[in-house]
């Protein structure tokens, strides 16, 4: 598999306490796939190696075919991040905050308007465009994130625990745009989150636990005949 | 799809200065307490401490001047000082709420992430400075016309040094409550023990240590830069001890922002 996400061995330490152990998967094309894991698991750590906010000092990296420790820059640029804390600036509109994460990605200006346009219209922020973030509910603040995201159209897509603070409503709307986008765009996702129920059983599941993969496969068949807020608090002792 | 030549990097350039521009016409308070600050020193201070402080004739002044005259270039440079510690305390601030991330997940070079930044915040610093020397002018302290034209260069300088040092503080700092201790033993030695409000013969009379200590402080060396640049004077000594400390500093700031070897490792 060239494209899509694949990860290799890795391990991190923050000092003496070890964060992550030897962690490898790959999620292909296409593939909505649940990072679930309780507070504490690795998930940020995780997230922070794969946006190299962070560098292992062993292990592997791949996002797109794209080497992370050889060709860093390909790699990012290859990646759509959704981070967890919101990344807006709050006193500029949703335009401009788009069209700065455009200059971060190097996009030529003449393509801008037009694909901010096309990311809005995907994420059914349009009619908002020129409203100041401050101005959004949570949900249209992490819409707007979202559709910033593809700005660049990434090929991996990541998003670290998006639906933080929202109401169900917003939520699963959120859950459910995410699933179309790797369905219809052939994006490869990868989904942080401790909470069960926006895990679908045709998603890939990969369950992370005390720095360590325990789980990786379909949900439906990982879970069997258990639900799988349950089956999880088998495994990790604690309530998902 | 992407570009990263030279076009896509003034474009990160162009862009990030635009945010800090956009950033500090929404912060009007900023921009007026930035003001209020060295206005204070300049006004009142000054006035009182005119008496007290007899200058003697020294470089680059060719006469007797009165003290508030003395103090602002050091007032220059009390600007720069503050907004380079503000800029690294919204570095601290931005890393909490995450839009630091959004700049270093974009695939260009690092340092010339952190320098864009560097670059734009120092620009508003040289704004704010050029708008105290405007009132200042209007309250009758005035330098030579072309004196404020070459001074940018050496405010540019200056001001890049100390957001370099905000830079590298902001990398080791975590958490916001830090910062103000880092601030008061950070701005506030760097500040009186400097050029910037008496000049270093004066301390010398007072304690030589202190006298040493004040001329090793690079703040002294670039209030001195911006002293003799308002009297359109090279000061080449000043220049060579800026320009190092910026070279220094700012190579610090990258490893301090480098994800392998930095000290990110510590805290994201």
């Amino acid at each position: 598999m060239t494209d899509g996400l694949r990860v290799e061995g890795l391990s991190f330490n923050y000092g003496a306490k070890q964060a992550l152990d030897n962690v490898g998967f790959a999620v292909p094309p296409g593939r909505f796939c649940a990072l679930l894991g309780p507070n504490g698991a690795g998930k940020s750590t995780l997230v922070s190696l794969l946006t190299r906010l962070l560098v292992a000092p062993g292990g592997d990296i791949h996002v797109a075919g794209q080497d992370m420790r050889q060709h860093p820059r390909r790699a990012l640029a290859a990646l759509g991040v959704v981070f967890q804390q919101s990344t807006l600036d709050l006193d500029l509109t949703v335009r401009q905050n788009l069209a700065y994460f455009a200059a971060l990605h190097g996009l030529p200006r003449a393509q801008v308007p037009a694909r901010i346009d096309a990311a809005l219209d995907r994420l059914g922020m349009r009619e908002r465009a020129d409203e100041k973030a401050r101005a959004l509910n949570g949900g249209h603040r992490r819409r707007t994130e979202l559709a910033r995201a593809l700005l660049h159209d990434p090929r991996v897509l990541l998003l670290d625990e998006p639906t933080v603070g929202l109401d169900v409503e917003s939520r699963m709307a959120i859950t459910a745009q995410v699933h179309d986008l790797a369905r219809t765009d052939g994006l490869c996702v990868l989904w942080t989150t401790h909470l069960t129920d926006e895990v679908r059983d045709e998603d890939q599941l990969l369950v992370l636990h005390k720095g360590q993969i325990i789980a990786d496969g379909q949900t439906g068949e990982i879970r069997g005949d258990m639900p799988l807020s349950d089956w999880f608090l088998a495994k990790t002792k604690v309530p998902a | 799809m992407t570009g990263f030549g030279i076009k896509g990097h003034l474009g990160i350039l162009r862009a990030v200065i635009g945010r800090e521009f956009l950033r500090f016409v929404h912060q009007r308070e900023r921009f007026i307490a930035a003001l209020v600050r060295p206005l204070v020193w300049l006004l009142v201070f000054a006035a009182g401490f005119r008496a007290a402080l007899g200058l003697s004739i020294i470089p680059p002044y060719q006469t007797y001047i009165t003290y508030e005259t003395y103090i602002v270039p050091g007032l220059c440079g009390m600007i720069l000082l503050f907004n380079g510690m503000q800029s690294s305390l919204s570095l601290v601030y931005d890393r909490e709420m995450g839009s630091m991330r959004l700049l270093l997940t974009s695939p260009f070079p690092r340092w010339w992430l952190l320098f864009s930044r560097l670059l734009g915040s120092t620009a508003i610093s040289i704004l704010q400075v050029y708008t105290f020397l405007a009132v200042a002018a209007g309250f009758g302290i005035t330098m030579p016309p072309m004196g404020y034209v070459a001074a940018l260069p050496a405010l540019a300088l200056a001001g890049l040094m100390l957001g370099a040092l905000g830079l590298v503080l902001s990398s080791f700092i975590r958490q916001l409550e830090n910062f103000a201790g880092v601030m008061n033993f950070v701005i506030f030695p760097m500040f009186f023990l400097s050029s910037a409000l008496y000049p270093l013969w004066k301390m010398a009379e007072s304690s030589e240590l202190l006298h040493d200590i004040c001329a090793a402080n690079p703040f002294t060396h670039a209030v001195e830069l911006i002293r003799f640049a308002l009297y359109l004077q090279l000061n080449l000594p000043a220049l060579g001890w800026v320009s190092l400390s910026v070279a220094v500093l700012m190579g610090a700031a990258v490893w301090g922002y480098d994800p392998a070897r930095g000290l990110m490792k510590r805290k994201t």
